[in-house]
């Protein structure tokens, strides 16, 4: 196996290239698609903010988590208490208490959590999350139980931008889009320095050979604990940004099958690499929606899907492309 | 000679199986010294219990004279007690640059920095290639460790506990499962940088031409305890060592 690992300057040059194509197609698609389109997508790139949280995890620590629906609800509850108990209506407020919570959420959680690995751990997240979910269906008279709780839309970058008066719906989708856009801008460079910094290397040490990194002096469980925060942190951002776009906070966010959805998405753009979760992310939503759209066996056909994609395609999308991409750059250059 | 390290009755069984039964090991600073004996002699178990990896059942371990019996494996590293394992241990998903920087940033304090890019720290980026350099590994930086040759591969395992700059390195077995030529290379690398470098040397080896060449002293083991302790040429004409290398019953 003669392989070379990244990092030369022309793969610098071909990563900045591609991120800033991808931008600037994604700031000019709400030019060219209808309302529906633009929301669908900001909930596509919603879902890879938080499956980017989730992949520090399953890819680069080696930790499965079933339940960062946990974080990602507390996230959006956060924001619905804010703006039900409190009166904020700001999104950088919501950002900058709801982020502080879902830390401290994922803090606590990972404590517990990270004492175990493979399946203890994967097992003890799951119970995590549920306990949390069956709170927020018995305690409804604080989070209203299977109703949720309503989230009015918020003003953006500090009250510059508010939404009342007609067409205040399709102003606010349209400023939401971009919003989130920036937001998740920030986030894909905030976890790409972290990825590569001298932690993420520690990460994926730890991941590869739990012993060896021991006794390179890293203290394994503090690593993961860290990974494990990092993670809640980012699923649980995702949280606070859907909650005002879908004006509900609903625990069907807490539950099981939710904390299942975000796993899918990993899977599904390859959790092996730093772009999967987030063509993941974005790509489920749309797989999703329009399975629900097609057929009341939404669920079915999106079990096939699983299937297929684990036998097919066991790198997921991502893993997939690059593949190609690789075996057609290796007859280019003999 | 000052001792570095020194163990006292330490004891460690598993069920009925003595793999140390009352062993008092010295360590004197400069030394490269060679601990050989039979599979199951208790080699490794005593390397397991000194770099923590094993916690003893009773006895102590004194390292610079600091009692660190209770002290955990990121306790012992910082002090200075480093090894390699006996069975190659690599991050081989990794490359081989990334495999020793990380031992450097490690050292450094820098393994949590989330906020820098690992490439971009010049200083590790130096001593990675000196160190990859000191092993015949610079033109190997970008391989992926999964992707290298036996040899290279043991060079690597020793090349990361060396970036630890330890005081003490322990070595199990650094040249199992690799051709004589290859062998050869792999002790003249070591034992030059062992020697360059001010580090206390311990090496597993089963290899007794290897061990007669490289060492300032050897100590051989038996079912848990010491059996024999001295220069190769005392080694050399100890007769249970030599009934023990045969397969033949003690004289006793």
């Amino acid at each position: 196996m003669k392989a070379v690992s990244p990092g030369s300057i022309r793969s610098r040059i071909a990563l900045l290239t591609g991120t800033a194509t991808a931008l600037v197609i994604l700031a000019l698609v709400p030019l060219v698609v209808g309302l529906y389109q633009i929301q669908l997508l900001t909930y596509g790139l919603i879902a890879a903010i938080a499956a980017l949280g989730f992949n520090i995890l399953l890819g680069y620590t080696g930790l499965l988590s079933f339940g960062h629906s946990a974080f990602f609800g507390i996230g959006a509850y956060a924001v619905a208490f804010l703006f039900r108990h409190v009166g904020i209506q700001s999104m950088e407020l919501y950002i900058l208490i709801g982020v502080p919570i879902v830390a401290i959420a994922s803090a606590l959680f990972g404590y517990i959590c990270v004492r175990h690995t493979r399946i203890f751990f994967g097992i003890l997240t799951l119970a995590l999350s549920q306990v949390l979910y069956s709170l927020a269906l018995k305690l409804f008279w604080i989070t209203g139980g299977t109703d949720g709780l309503r989230v009015a839309r918020p003003t953006l970058l500090a009250s510059l931008i508010s939404f009342t008066g007609p067409g205040a719906f399709q102003r606010f989708l349209t400023s939401y889009y971009y919003y989130v856009l920036v937001v998740f801008a920030m986030c894909v460079v905030l976890m790409w320095v972290i990825v590569h910094s001298p932690f993420g290397k520690a990460l994926q040490a730890i991941r590869d050979n739990e012993i060896r990194a021991a006794f390179l002096g890293i203290r394994i469980r503090r690593f993961r604990w860290l990974a494990f925060l990092l993670s809640g942190t980012f699923t649980g951002l995702a949280g606070i940004l859907w909650a005002p776009l879908n004006g509900l906070a609903t625990p069907d966010v807490l539950y099981w099958t939710f904390s299942g959805e975000i796993v899918f998405t990993a899977l599904l753009g390859g959790f092996r690499n730093f772009t999967g979760p987030i063509v993941g992310g974005i790509v489920y939503t749309y797989l999703k929606t329009y399975a629900v759209a097609t057929t009341e066996y939404w669920q079915a056909l999106l079990g096939a899907v699983l299937v297929l994609l684990i036998i097919v395609l066991p790198t997921g999308i991502v893993g997939a492309l690059s593949q190609i991409a690789r075996k057609l750059g290796a007859k280019r250059t003999p | 000679m000052t001792i570095l390290l020194q163990t006292i009755d330490l004891r460690k069984s598993f069920g009925d199986t003595r793999a140390c039964d009352g062993v008092n090991f010295v360590v004197n600073k400069g030394e490269f010294l060679s601990l050989v004996g039979s599979n199951g002699a208790g080699k490794t178990s005593l390397v397991n219990l000194i770099s923590a990896h094993l916690t003893p059942d009773s006895g102590k371990i004194l390292f610079e004279g600091n009692d660190i019996t209770r002290a955990t494996v990121s306790e012992r590293i910082k002090a200075g007690i480093a090894r390699s394992f006996q069975i190659v241990n690599l991050f081989d998903a990794m490359s081989v640059f990334d495999n020793v920087a990380l031992s450097i940033f490690s050292r450094q304090g820098k393994a949590t920095y989330m906020a820098t890019l690992a490439n971009h720290d010049r200083d590790v980026h130096d001593e990675t290639f000196e160190v990859l350099g000191q092993f015949g590994l610079r033109d190997k930086s970008g391989f992926f460790a999964g992707g290298l040759a036996q040899g290279e591969r043991k060079l690597l395992d020793v090349a990361i506990a060396y970036a630890l700059r330890p005081k003490l390195l322990f070595l199990d077995e650094p040249t199992s499962g690799v051709s004589t030529h290859e062998k050869t290379q792999i002790m003249d690398t070591v034992s030059s940088i062992v020697r360059v470098g001010t580090v206390t040397a311990v090496i597993i080896e089963h290899d007794m031409d290897v061990v007669f060449r490289y060492s300032d002293r050897i100590v051989m083991m038996h079912e848990g305890s010491f059996l024999a302790d001295g220069t190769p040429e005392e080694i050399k004409a100890n007769k249970d060592v030599a009934n023990i290398l045969l397969g033949a019953p003690l004289s006793a």
